[in-house]
């Protein structure tokens, strides 16, 4: 059970990102998450949404590059240690997180994390083996 | 010697225009015998043309003999243009940094003597005598900077520093230490020393009266520029590998153009688009034809300047034509920190490495020194959510880049459509230096 995310070049100067966010919102599409990883020069926008085609439509019209991603949604219990415990997982089967990211709080008891990983087959079976939720893409669109 | 005497060789370097003309056509027949004779490729073009050695018959005739271009040199690599078998000659220099393009020239020792005295006028009209002490700072090696005015600082008598580039410090301890009064190197680089001896706080130890200045475009602003801050006069030097190197042409005190050495080259300017030779004055491609070289005399080699010539009377009493400042290439070749750089080869970097032919390059001028960037768009095949393979694309492309070009290009990925097209078309070179004044 994997989500799917959207990654998109941008290079590093004012408004890009803004752009970006724009061309998703006129699509009328929300944004669940995101994270942004950045050198010098440019960046990769990282986006988890409720309609990735229609973002991902959009976003190609406004000449962006963009690619989808198949990464891992985890639901962790909000509390000390929840995220601890799933690294710690992947760190025992040598998978190595290549990286994550965290949702914006949906609610009080549980937040969902990001997992990008080199193996998701792998990575989904031990965390289902020792218990751990996954979030599924219809958890994320019905947001 | 007084002070308006400054010739190495007085006799031709102010011989009148109708013995130059003499001398030149006889060796330009000698040459074209020589050459016709002893060289495949461009007898085979001169069959081509309809055209044989009794065709010429002196200067009149040199509008009948087909051209050379850099193409011609690539094509023939590394043997095909030479006139003379290898065992005769001494030595090679090349065009620095390219690989796509390199040219490899070939010298006798006579070829190399020639070359020297074309450098000793240089530096004897620049005021040098034995008496002077010469600090070269182009690089020595492949390149004809180095090497070409190390031996005509020699055939002076000058106590010559061979120093080649770069090293800044000891370049300033040199120069204060040794009293050097005459300094070889590229323009930029004289206004990189320039600001080093400002910083050190060395300029009362500087000595230099005269620098003879090359390999790249520079301005009347870099000019005076210079000379205020070194205390100096500037005098720009022309040259390249393909005819000999520097020495082609040199300024003299009345710093108004370039004399060509005439009784070794003889130049002309054409219309780039037609071939036709335009009448003295106006604006063409220049073109040269070695009429002394033996080992590889390049015969109407189209330099790609764009430049003018002129026979007004000179005040310093030579009577070799005087060429202007190149303004201009009648092709997109860039010259970056004294390096020939065609986009054609950033380009073909670029392809290799599965990006884009969108790109364009942005040559400026930081301070001193000569930047080039290279923006190329990226493409959805190339994009990964990863930055560390992003990076990794980078800097594969600028490794690649520095092996072709030989210099260091910055490469920037930008964004799809980001760089600016005109009717459709990338606007490939962007040269902030405005380094042509007209």
């Amino acid at each position: 059970m994997t989500i799917k995310q959207l990654s998109v070049f941008v290079e590093n100067k004012a408004g890009t990102v803004a752009e970006i966010t724009k061309s998703i919102a006129d699509a009328s599409v929300s944004i669940r998450a995101l994270s942004v990883a950045d050198t010098q020069e440019f960046g990769i926008l990282r986006l988890i949404v409720n309609d990735v085609e229609k973002a991902k439509e959009a976003l190609s019209k406004n000449e962006c590059v963009v690619s989808v991603t198949k990464v891992i949604g985890v639901e962790i219990p909000d509390v000390a240690g929840g995220l601890s415990n799933v690294l710690e997982l992947m760190s025992k089967a040598n998978i190595n997180v290549e990286y994550l990211y965290a949702f914006i709080t949906i609610s009080g008891k549980h937040a969902y994390v990001v997992l990008r990983v080199e193996d998701n087959d792998k990575a989904i079976k031990i965390l289902t083996e020792n218990g751990v939720k996954l979030v599924s893409q219809e958890d994320i669109d019905a947001l | 010697m007084g002070k308006m005497e400054n010739y190495y060789q007085k006799e031709i370097e102010t011989a009148s225009h109708e013995e130059i003309r003499a001398l030149q056509s006889e060796r330009l027949v000698k040459t074209i015998n020589h050459v016709y004779e002893n060289n495949e490729y461009y007898r085979k073009l001169m069959d081509e043309k309809g055209v044989t050695p009794d065709d010429i018959k002196g200067v009149d005739d040199l509008h009948k003999l087909p051209f050379l271009t850099k193409d011609d040199l690539r094509e023939a690599y590394p043997y095909g243009l030479m006139s003379k078998p290898l065992s005769e000659c001494v030595r090679i220099q090349s065009t620095s940094g390219t690989t796509g393009k390199r040219v490899v020239a070939f010298y006798t020792q006579n070829d190399i003597d020639l070359w020297e005295e074309c450098c000793a006028r240089a530096i004897v009209a620049a005021g040098g005598t034995k008496e002077d002490v010469c600090q070269v700072c182009y690089g020595y090696g492949l390149f004809t900077g180095g090497p070409g005015l190390n031996g005509g600082s020699h055939k002076v008598g000058c106590l010559t520093l061979p120093m080649s580039s770069g090293n800044t410090e000891r370049q300033l301890q040199f120069m204060c230490d040794l009293e050097s009064t005459i300094i070889c190197c590229t323009p930029s680089y004289a206004q990189y020393l320039a600001e080093s001896i400002e910083e050190n706080g060395l300029r009362d130890k500087i000595k230099l009266k005269a620098g003879i200045f090359g390999a790249e475009a520079w301005t009347q602003e870099m000019r005076h520029d210079i000379e205020k801050r070194l205390g100096i006069k500037a005098y720009d030097i022309y040259g390249l590998t393909e005819i000999c190197g520097p020495g082609v042409s040199f300024e003299c005190s009345e710093q108004t153009g370039m004399h060509v050495n005439e009784d070794h080259f003889i130049a002309e300017i054409i219309d780039p688009k037609t071939g036709e030779v335009l009448p003295e004055g106006e604006k063409g491609e220049l073109v040269f034809t070695c009429i002394t070289k033996e080992a590889f005399p390049m015969i109407r080699y189209r330099t790609k300047d764009i430049c003018v010539l002129s026979r007004k009377k000179c005040s310093c009493g030579r009577t070799h034509v005087k060429m202007a400042k190149p303004m201009g290439r009648s092709d997109d070749m860039l010259i970056v920190k004294g390096v020939n750089v065609f986009p054609s080869q950033i380009e073909e970097v670029l392809l290799k490495k599965g990006l884009t032919s969108n790109y364009q390059i942005i040559v400026d001028r930081e301070k001193t020194s000569d930047t080039i960037e290279v923006r190329v768009e990226m493409t959805p095949e190339l994009f990964s959510d990863k930055i560390n393979e992003l990076s990794k694309i980078e800097k594969e492309v600028n490794e690649a880049l520095k092996s072709m070009i030989g210099i260091y290009a910055n490469v920037r990925i930008v964004e799809p459509k980001s760089i600016v097209r005109s009717e459709g078309k990338a606007v490939r070179v962007i040269d902030k230096r405005n380094l042509y004044n007209n």
